[in-house]
């Protein structure tokens, strides 16, 4: 009897592990630009990109909350990635663009300068975060992938989203 | 017959539990203010009955026999054999009190309080009088099964009277899950009974349909009981059948029942109840068969269908989309307008027509979420009982406009406020019993709670006939605890607002019940949440009243847009008393950079709305600006500095903190025709903010 369970066990294990192998391998990323560096965020939080639109501005808000835009109803947060980063704030323009992503329940623009590619990256090439980089960016970001020759900087969201007006304020 | 009844058939008797407890409060209410007819202690007794039949169904033991017994004292009250006094009365509150407590207690799968119950059980045998003999009478509704005992007594009695009962049983019947055979042997009890059915309509078996009844009776009855008691036990069916009960005149009826000793004989050549039951077995349990969900005594003067049970969630995505809808379509004008169609062209037609029938949508889908506020007034009475209890106070409770329809949701977090004030009317509001005597009025003190529709708001009136608010006291202990300061000069409506502020208890002593610390000012800022307001007014020696007033709904509200330091917001209709234009308004410097304008004859502080939210200094001159004064619960003014008015319409209230959070200052968002967003901002929270400076003269600084 337990001779079968541990084999079901194993079994089962197996067939995780290579369920999970597999995503890995191929992961899909949004790479963009955000103060002359590159970024990326997992493809699957991307709900769309539009864009810049004039926000509305938030009184008491950080300065890295840009304001609040429309999105089918919703009143949805923009953030300054670049002001987020420590890298300076961007004075948007229309050749600006607005990365719409979902975490959770909460739906947060991120302001970027251009949206690059499309990038499938492998897991294994992921890279910790080298140790010189500032704190500020360390915190930010989950890890480092080098890919078509640039070094694409791969960007912890729940840490980059506004938890709450509250902090904000 | 399987008894796995599914958690869909478990919440229905639960909803169903909700309406009949509330019909039986409605019927209670009735009783205590003495207008009651004997149908309304029917209908209460109805209702437990139904409560105690559905819960024998789903097992629910603790219920069921706290409800048994509950019955049985009503059914005492209903024959007469029990006088309604305020005794009886109060319990037979307190058993209804709990054995709303036990429902929720059987729904939540929590303990039931057997000592309550218990504690009940003797009280009301004490009324009563003789302890009843459990045994004797189980629960006389059972999911199914059948044990019938016919052992009829065989005596004629001199005094007895004869009925013939023509009995037919309509589909409905079985369908809410009657059953003939139940009604008969109850019937039995009442004294001989014998049965007759009459066969004669059922067709052959390939024309048979088996959810139609095909049977009918004709019953015998020899009794000493009335009429009316024999109606009584089809009261449950009523609607749900065809019945004629006949008193037979036994000379004058010969053909039908001849003398009485013939009776007996009939009793015996007639088919036995068992064997009719055998019969009319198979299309009873056809149309039961059809719907089992519906396996309780239904009360059959509620009017089916007349509702339906939505889940809320698609009521509110409903109203969300409803709400874009309105907003593409101020969009759409928006655009059109910019095109410059000659206003009577088809498209500005089109438009305009679309314009009103998305204006009746939304109206249409709000109402879906309005319900009325009778069952949180009802909620108050027991409220107002343990209060009374509790202090030891004789208390009455009048609700009026209790069919004010309200949103869901306001009503759902009005609860605790009004709770907090209902207890509070009993415990400071009221006298004493003996106070009362001396100061001429009767003992039993009153708590009216009413509610209203008035300007498109919802106004909710707690009050009370007690001695009304003891100014001095409340200022002398406003002062003691450095709320104000000593030479502040007040108005009795600024003192009565000192009740208010957090951290103040005007009783002595603080009580177990309403002085708990956390004060009115908790209340007040649970009504402030739903964008409402407390007032407040007293008389002394006449009592005080509370006044609550809100919105109706949290979707739309009616606001006026205007533009400061290149933004555009909204602010609540509401809240504006009035418009200023500073060039013609008296404004004076006050301190550093405080300034004031002169209005009825106060002085009501100026706050720029650009610097509150940091996106600008305030202006020098005000001569291009407009002054905008709004006025908050404690009758706190404020004139706002705007840039310009733009507009006054409904917008679609937005929620700022399903994505962001909340932002001091800001009550919410909405969507502009142009399709940008704009906030919605609350008066309230500015006046707070702005408390540090310009507003800190006034006399309540304390409430920063």
């Amino acid at each position: 009897m337990r001779s079968v369970t541990s084999t079901l066990l194993q079994r089962g294990n197996t067939m995780l592990d290579e369920m999970t192998n597999t995503r890995s391998m191929d992961r899909e990323v949004v790479a963009f630009r955000v103060a002359g560096q590159d970024f990326c965020i997992d493809i699957m939080s991307v709900r769309e990109i539009r864009g810049w639109t004039e926000t509305t501005i938030l009184p008491h808000a950080q300065r890295y909350v840009k304001g609040v835009i429309n999105l089918r109803g919703s009143v949805v947060p923009v953030v300054d990635l670049s002001e987020r980063l420590g890298l300076g704030q961007i004075e948007p323009g229309p050749r600006h663009v607005i990365i719409i992503t979902v975490i959770g329940s909460q739906t947060v623009g991120l302001l970027a300068e251009v949206v690059s590619d499309i990038l499938t990256v492998n897991d294994n090439t992921m890279q910790p975060v080298p140790e010189i980089a500032s704190e500020s960016a360390r915190a930010y970001i989950s890890g480092v992938v080098v890919a078509e020759e640039k070094m694409i900087r791969k960007i912890d969201l729940a840490r980059v989203l506004p938890t709450s007006g509250k902090e904000a304020a | 017959m399987s008894l796995v009844i599914s958690d869909d058939f478990r919440d229905s008797f639960f909803q169903e539990c909700e309406d009949l407890l509330e019909a039986m409060n409605d019927g209670f209410r009735l009783m205590a203010d003495d207008q009651h007819e004997m149908e309304t202690v029917h209908a209460v007794f109805r209702a437990v009955h139904s409560i105690k039949g559905g819960a024998g169904a789903f097992g629910l033991d603790a219920l069921v026999d706290f409800a048994h017994h509950f019955e049985t004292a009503l059914d005492k009250l209903r024959s007469g054999k029990l006088e309604l006094d305020d005794d009886v009365m109060s319990l037979f509150q307190r058993c209804g009190d709990h054995l709303a407590d036990l429902v929720v207690a059987a729904r939540d799968g929590a303990e039931p309080a057997a000592d309550v119950s218990a504690q009940l059980h003797t009280d009301l045998e004490e009324i009563i009088g003789t302890p009843r003999d459990e045994g004797t009478e189980a629960p006389d509704f059972m999911p199914l099964g059948l044990d019938m005992d016919l052992s009829l007594p065989s005596m004629s009695l001199p005094g007895q009277r004869s009925f013939v009962i023509e009995f037919e049983a309509f589909p409905e019947l079985f369908r809410s899950g009657n059953e003939p055979a139940l009604l008969f042997r109850t019937l039995s009890r009442l004294g001989t009974l014998s049965v007759e059915a009459e066969t004669d309509k059922i067709p052959a078996l390939d024309a048979l349909d088996g959810a139609q009844p095909h049977v009918t009776w004709r019953l015998t009855l020899e009794t000493e009981s009335s009429e009316g008691e024999i109606a009584e036990v089809f009261e449950f069916v009523e609607g749900l059948c065809r019945l004629e009960i006949t008193e037979m005149d036994a000379p004058e009826l010969p053909i039908e029942a001849g003398p009485l000793p013939t009776l007996e004989e009939l009793t015996g050549g007639a088919p036995t109840l068992e064997e009719i039951v055998e019969t009319e077995d198979a299309p009873a349990k056809t149309a039961r068969a059809a719907k089992p969900g519906a396996a309780k005594p239904e009360n059959a003067s509620k009017a089916a269908g007349a509702t339906i049970r939505v889940d809320l969630e698609r009521v509110d995505k409903l109203i969300n989309l409803v709400g874009e809808l309105v907003i593409k379509e101020a969009m759409l004008s928006q655009s059109i307008n910019q095109m410059g169609l000659p206003s009577e062209s088809d498209v500005s037609v089109g438009l305009e027509s679309l314009k009103q029938l998305a204006g009746e949508i939304q109206e249409g889908v709000m109402a879906i979420r309005a319900q009325p506020v009778k069952p949180m007034f009802q909620r108050m009475s027991r409220i107002v009982r343990e209060a009374g209890t509790a202090t030891g106070k004789r208390v009455r409770l009048i609700t009026q406009g209790e069919h004010t329809e309200v949103d869901k949701t306001v009503i759902e977090r009005l609860v605790d406020p009004l709770t907090h004030m209902i207890r509070n009317a009993v415990d400071h509001g009221l006298e004493t019993p003996e106070d009362r005597r001396a100061a001429g009025k009767p003992e039993e003190g009153t708590v009216i709670l009413s509610a209203a529709h008035r300007s498109g708001r919802v106004m909710i009136d707690i009050s009370d006939d007690g001695a009304g608010i003891n100014r001095p006291k409340v200022r002398k202990l406003a002062e003691e605890k450095g709320l104000i300061s000593p030479d502040a000069e007040l108005s009795p409506a600024e003192i009565d607002n000192l009740l208010f502020l957090p951290g103040f208890s005007s009783k002595d002593e603080v009580s177990a019940l309403s002085g708990r610390g956390v004060g009115l000012d908790v209340a007040r800022s649970e009504v402030q949440a739903l964008g409402g307001r407390v007032s407040i007014t007293s008389t002394p020696g006449e009592g005080t009243t509370f006044s609550i007033s809100l919105p109706l709904t949290l979707a739309v509200l009616e606001g006026m847009v205007f533009d400061v330091a290149g933004q555009t917001m909204v602010v609540p209709i509401t809240a504006i008393q009035e418009t200023l234009q500073p060039k013609t308004a008296e404004i004076q410097p006050i301190g550093q950079d405080g300034r004031v304008v002169v209005n009825r004859d106060k002085l009501v502080p100026i706050v720029d709305l650009g610097e509150v939210f940091g996106f600008r200094r305030a202006p020098e001159s005000l001569d291009n600006h407009v002054l905008l004064l709004v006025e908050t619960d404690n009758n706190r003014r404020c004139a706002l500095i705007v840039d310009g008015i733009q507009d006054q319409r409904q917008v679609v209230i937005k929620s700022l903190e399903s994505n962001y959070g909340h932002v001091q200052g800001i009550a919410a968002a909405t969507i502009l025709g142009d399709g940008r967003i704009a906030l919605i901002i609350d008066p309230d929270g500015i006046i707070r903010d702005a408390g540090g400076h310009a507003v800190g003269d006034f006399h309540f600084a304390a409430t920063g």
